[in-house]
């Protein structure tokens, strides 16, 4: 029997009046990777914050490890924001940012043992050149690599990741993957992640959530990418998102 | 010129001019890089309400000042917590209330006009015993706590969502900043006024901004900047008899330019 990472029961939030997640309910496994999918104002990184722990149900439940997420410890989940969120003025050198996935804290002086911890996870991540280098200086893509390693550091049971692949160039995305299924493989880590991307979401993850406040589907990418959840997710989908996906064999 | 330093009062102005510059360019790391550096003025303003009060009262004015300026401090706080209201709108709100609460007060009893305008001035050059006293206790206070939070408002300054994440109570750490940032602003509104007061939170980190390449690194340097230009303003303004709060401003002024220039040419 596959143990339980994620539970979420009938889970509605609410932002004052507005409705933003209605009555959701799923279970992922421990060592799935699944993608959620669905438009923008569709509750997707709402639902990534209630499992976070960072909203509050306005109705049913979220576990994490059968726990309430406010009650795991903070090694136990690596979180990879939206980078657009980053405070671009913030006097910060990369290796300052990774070393807080294994502190939790911005530390004022960083001690041998971290930095060695953390050069070794930029290496993982492919930038182990840029540790001393400004976060001010970082493109898309390597600040994405970045925020990763510092994920990764903590060794987590459970990685969240929000629109990880905006500003990573097709090259980079196949090494980003590379990254998340060595993670899985590795350490049992349960992987979820929002992205704008169908491809992606078809060939890497082991479930999809469809969603646009309701939840329209909870299952294997072959299942749940159907014209009719797909119509049911986005409202249309009209001649140019039709979707044509490659079957990659060695995916 | 070594001689002013044989002066009482000199060595006191100078001992008062270290704290405040020391609480300046600690919390203004803060202030300046939340981007809340109309707060500084904003509490300054908000003290000016509570000494008015204290005027009135026929109180010691810090002591009405101090819970006047935390209780707003507070609200600020929770308003930025709870409405979708920017909080520099907030801080224009209390503001004005406070600067017209203050002329009321002051109205009403006429006979302390004048000690009214040397707080909205400062008088460096007369610090008391006590004043001293209380900011050093003040600056030890946060020496203390900057141990134990520098680390957590840092990590929360960077990006709150990833605190919250990491569990850190960044609620509480937010109202404690802002009472801490309050209580500094009160103690050095006796030492150099209302009107400068607030430049103490901004210049020296917005310098040492320019020339930081880390937060750590910012914060060692606002404080030292900080500092100097009290020490050095203090000097200056003795020798050449100048107003001392206009010096200490003036010379941060002229420390931020360089900063600028040095940040241009590499």
């Amino acid at each position: 029997m596959n143990e339980i990472a994620i539970n979420v029961d009938s889970l509605t939030v609410f932002y004052g009046k507005y409705c933003v997640i209605r009555d959701i309910t799923f279970s992922i496994n421990k060592n799935e990777f699944v993608t959620i999918v669905g438009p923008n104002g569709g509750g997707k990184t709402t639902l990534l914050k209630a499992i976070l722990g960072l909203v509050e149900p306005t109705n049913g439940k979220v576990e994490v490890f059968s726990k309430p997420p406010k009650e795991l410890d903070f090694h136990e989940i690596g979180y990879v924001p939206q980078i657009k969120n980053l405070d671009r003025t913030f006097p910060a050198k990369v290796i300052e940012l990774v070393a807080t996935g294994l502190t939790g804290k911005w530390k004022f002086v960083i001690t041998k043992e971290i930095r060695n911890l953390a050069l070794e996870a930029l290496a993982k991540t492919g930038i182990e050149n840029l540790a001393e280098r400004p976060l001010t200086k970082l493109s898309g893509g390597e600040l994405q690599r970045v925020y990763l390693a510092r994920s990764i550091i903590r060794k987590p049971k459970l990685l969240i990741l929000d629109e990880p692949a905006t500003g990573i160039d097709s090259v980079a995305e196949v090494d980003f993957s590379k990254i998340l299924e060595e993670q899985q493989k590795m350490f049992n880590t349960t992987i979820l992640m929002v992205t704008h991307d169908w491809e992606y979401a078809f060939h890497h993850s082991n479930k999809v959530i469809l969603l646009n406040k309701r939840l329209i589907a909870f299952d294997s990418p072959k299942k749940a990418f159907t014209e009719e959840n797909l119509k049911k997710t986005f409202g249309h989908i009209g001649h140019e998102h039709t979707m044509q996906f490659i079957i990659d064999k060695n995916a | 010129m070594l001689e002013i330093f044989q002066h009482h009062f000199v060595i006191k102005a100078i001992l008062a001019g270290v704290v405040v510059g020391f609480l300046g360019g600690f919390y203004g790391n803060f202030v300046v890089q939340r981007k809340m550096s109309f707060l500084g003025d904003g509490l300054a303003h908000v003290t000016f309400g509570g000494i008015a009060l204290g005027l009135l009262l026929q109180f010691e004015p810090f002591f009405v000042a101090l819970p006047f300026t935390l209780l707003v401090a507070i609200a600020l706080t929770y308003l930025k917590e709870r409405t979708a209201l920017e909080i520099d709108t907030t801080i224009g709100i209390f503001f004005a209330i406070s600067v017209a609460l203050g002329i009321l007060f002051i109205t009403l009893n006429k006979r302390y006009i004048s000690d009214a305008f040397s707080y909205l001035f400062g008088s460096i050059l007369l610090v008391s015993d006590k004043d001293l006293l209380i900011s050093y206790f003040f600056g030890l206070a946060t020496i203390l706590l900057a141990i134990i939070f520098w680390k957590r408002w840092t990590y929360a300054t960077f990006d709150y969502e990833l605190a919250m994440v990491d569990r850190i109570n960044v609620r509480f750490d937010d109202y404690l900043l802002s009472v801490l940032i309050a209580l500094s602003i009160v103690i050095s509104v006796k030492l150099v006024g209302i009107f400068l007061v607030a430049s103490f939170l901004v210049i020296p980190p917005a310098a040492a901004k320019l020339l930081s390449k880390t937060f750590a690194q910012m914060t060692i340097l606002s404080i030292i900047l900080g500092i100097i230009s009290s020490i050095l303003g203090i000097i200056i303004s003795i020798l050449w008899d100048l107003p001392t709060g206009s010096t200490i401003i003036l010379l941060q002024s002229i420390i931020f330019l360089f900063a600028f220039a040095v940040k241009q040419l590499r």
